[in-house]
């Protein structure tokens, strides 16, 4: 008897639960989908078409019940989320939305990363931190703390300054104070004309360069023109092999038939060399240890000791800055000044030529 | 600020820059809602309709221009350029398109998408004498209908208007704020596109039930024209920096019940070295050391 009776008591909990339940749940045939992030649900299930094409207000009443249905669907999803009471126990339910996860296109492109500049390299490359300056600085005059530069700075206003010492070396005659004033002018012209070359450097990091034009127009810079004399002395009859070099060229012409991966020896030569070189290139595959290429190894352990003996003269400063340099050292280590630094004296490292 | 040829010389004009330049995690879509030069009163209600709907995401330009989108996209790029506005809907008429809406979205200041809709019935928010919910509300978007899946199309509208009415991504939301719901149904080669404002009533359970009631502009759009970007530029707008992606926590595992697994990595021991438990009752006791080496033995150290 107290059996049936739970059976019943639970059978009537369950009936309770579900007509409670009823409200609020809606039957569709497929899924909608959801992107929380979004608040986006998506119905895919085809509406009743031939309902819906006489206008009037029944069309109104079947769209207004589709909405609801799926309303109804999508708030009890967002009731789902894990909510809490934002600004304490009387503060409104406030609900943690996932991430969107419909894809929509960006407004803008990805910001590049800025390319180093001349500087920012060569500090790199030395090892040379930022040091932190303080804001202000004492002033002995004044006898306070005064700015480093700008408005009532600590040396006093450069422009009322009334004495200017002549240097050891000058012409007596010179006007000091307007070599200052030239001075300064040529610094800052020359420190905008930096600015606007390292600009103008990473503006074309990013493009495509177009093709330099052959004749000057005053806009090119070293590079260009090198590139540009090059063309101009390689458009010969000769292709080049007889004309002038300019004073500071390089004397040696870079080779017709190609540099040294592009050469190539006649077919029927010397069979004596051609056997040797296959011989040599077997001895090298099959021997267990690596060969050694000299220039590559003094040059590597250079760098090492290099990057080593920066690493310690900053200490524990060195975190993020540091492995982005040491990673940032090898484009220069192929530069042309660091490799014309480390020239080892052997020309020719043994077994080079096969291993490379 | 990379590309600026001109230095800023205030700390707000720098600001305002700095505003606009690309960045990693973008600022909501701004939206510039235009008349064309022959703009009708159906066209520019919808514009202002519109614009109190998306408002403070939204310019809305008081004067009419004379372009045609379709054919010459230099003076929207302008003007998206000027007001740093990636979406636009550009409103006119004229006896061949009637009442004619193109929406649109830019990437990086040149046209992107382009889709013009024919408006054939409006319903203002004024026309509806209903309350109305607070401005800046972010809505919901729903979308009915296979269609926005099965055909090209469709589906890039569909992207296009949720990108045009989103709002502002936030990280939580106020539960009873959910107030407005943009519902948008496909059917027969026509768009309806419903706004409702969501009443929360008890029902008995913690989840409430839902009722409608109408109350912003209702419209009934036909797809006309398209100007779709190709595949390969929208994949590029798509494309997500790789900072964005949340950093991935290594040697962290779950099952299938919801256990997390971790993983630590030991290093090396040297097992001779261990110390194990000691069992006192193994130990070697004296009576039986003395017997087994036969003599005193002097004091010795303990050993493992």
């Amino acid at each position: 008897m107290a059996a049936v009776r739970v059976e019943a008591v639970l059978a009537a909990a369950e009936e309770q639960e579900a007509e409670k339940r009823r409200s609020i749940t809606v039957e569709k045939e497929l899924e909608l989908e959801y992107d929380l992030g979004n608040l986006l649900a998506v119905d895919r299930n085809p509406p009743p078409a031939a309902a819906l094409r006489g206008a009037g207000p029944r069309r109104e009443a079947l769209l207004q019940a589709l909405a609801r249905d799926n309303t109804q669907l999508l708030v009890s999803r967002l009731w789902e989320l894990p909510a809490e009471r934002a600004g304490g126990a009387g503060g409104p339910l406030v609900a943690q939305l996932p991430e969107p996860t419909f894809r929509l296109p960006r407004e803008k492109p990805p910001p590049k990363a800025r390319p180093p500049t001349r500087w920012e390299q060569f500090a790199r490359l030395k090892g040379i931190r930022r040091k932190k300056k303080t804001s202000l600085v004492w002033d002995e005059q004044a006898k306070e703390w005064r700015r480093r530069w700008g408005y009532r700075r600590a040396g006093g206003d450069p422009s009322r300054a009334w004495l200017a010492e002549v240097p050891a070396g000058a012409d007596p005659e010179e006007d000091q104070f307007a070599r200052l004033r030239r001075e300064k002018r040529e610094r800052v012209a020359r420190n905008e004309l930096n600015r606007l070359r390292n600009l103008a450097r990473a503006h074309r990091a990013g493009r495509a360069v177009p093709a330099a034009p052959l004749h000057p127009t005053g806009h090119q810079d070293r590079d260009e023109l090198r590139q540009v004399a090059r063309v101009a002395r390689v458009s010969t009859a000769s292709l080049g092999r007889f004309q002038p070099r300019l004073p500071k060229e390089s004397a040696e012409p870079p080779s017709r038939s190609g540099g040294k991966k592009r050469r190539f020896e006649p077919l029927l030569g010397n069979l004596a060399a051609e056997r040797s070189r296959q011989l040599e290139l077997l001895r090298d595959m099959g021997s267990k240890k690596p060969v050694l290429d000299i220039t590559r190894a003094v040059n590597k352990q250079l760098r090492q000791e290099e990057a080593e003996a920066a690493a310690a003269n900053k200490g524990k400063k060195q975190s993020k800055r540091g492995k982005r340099g040491r990673r940032q050292q090898r484009p220069g280590r192929s530069g042309k000044k660091s490799g014309a630094r480390r020239q080892p004296q052997q020309q020719k490292p043994a077994g080079g030529g096969t291993g490379g | 600020l990379i590309y600026c040829y001109r230095k800023p010389k205030t700390k707000r004009a720098k600001r305002f820059l700095e505003k606009r330049e690309p960045k990693l995690n973008e600022n909501t879509k701004n939206a510039m809602l235009i008349k064309g030069g022959n703009a009708n009163l159906t066209v520019t209600k919808v514009l202002k309709d519109i614009y109190a709907v998306k408002k403070p995401f939204a310019v809305l330009y008081k004067r009419k221009n004379i372009t045609r989108p379709f054919e010459d996209q230099t003076s929207l790029e302008f003007f998206s350029k000027k007001s740093d506005c990636s979406l636009f809907l550009f409103g006119s008429h004229n006896k061949k398109r009637p009442n004619n809406l193109i929406i649109g979205r830019m990437f990086d200041y040149h046209v992107l998408d382009m889709i013009e809709l024919g408006v054939e019935k409006f319903v203002s928010l004024k026309d509806i004498k209903n309350s109305k919910c607070p401005e800046g509300t972010k809505p919901m978007l729903i979308f009915a209908g296979d269609v926005f899946d099965v055909n090209e199309e469709y589906r890039r509208l569909k992207s296009l208007l949720i990108d045009f009415f989103r709002g502002p991504t936030v990280p939580s939301i106020r539960l009873a704020g959910l107030e407005y719901v943009l519902h948008f149904t496909a059917v027969d080669g026509k768009i309806y596109m419903r706004s409702y404002k969501v009443l929360l009533k008890k029902s008995g359970c913690k989840i409430p039930r839902i009722e409608l009631e109408e109350m912003g502009p209702s419209l009934d759009l036909v797809m006309r024209r398209t100007h779709l970007a190709s595949d390969d530029l929208y994949k590029l707008s798509l494309k997500q920096p790789k900072g964005l992606k949340p950093k991935k926590k290594k040697n962290i595992s779950h099952d299938v019940f919801g256990t997390t697994y971790g993983r630590i990595h030991m290093q090396k021991q040297d097992l001779s070295k261990l110390q194990t438990r000691k069992m006192k009752g193994l130990k070697k006791r004296p009576a039986e050391k003395s017997a087994e080496d036969g003599g005193a033995t002097p004091k010795k150290s303990k050993s493992a």
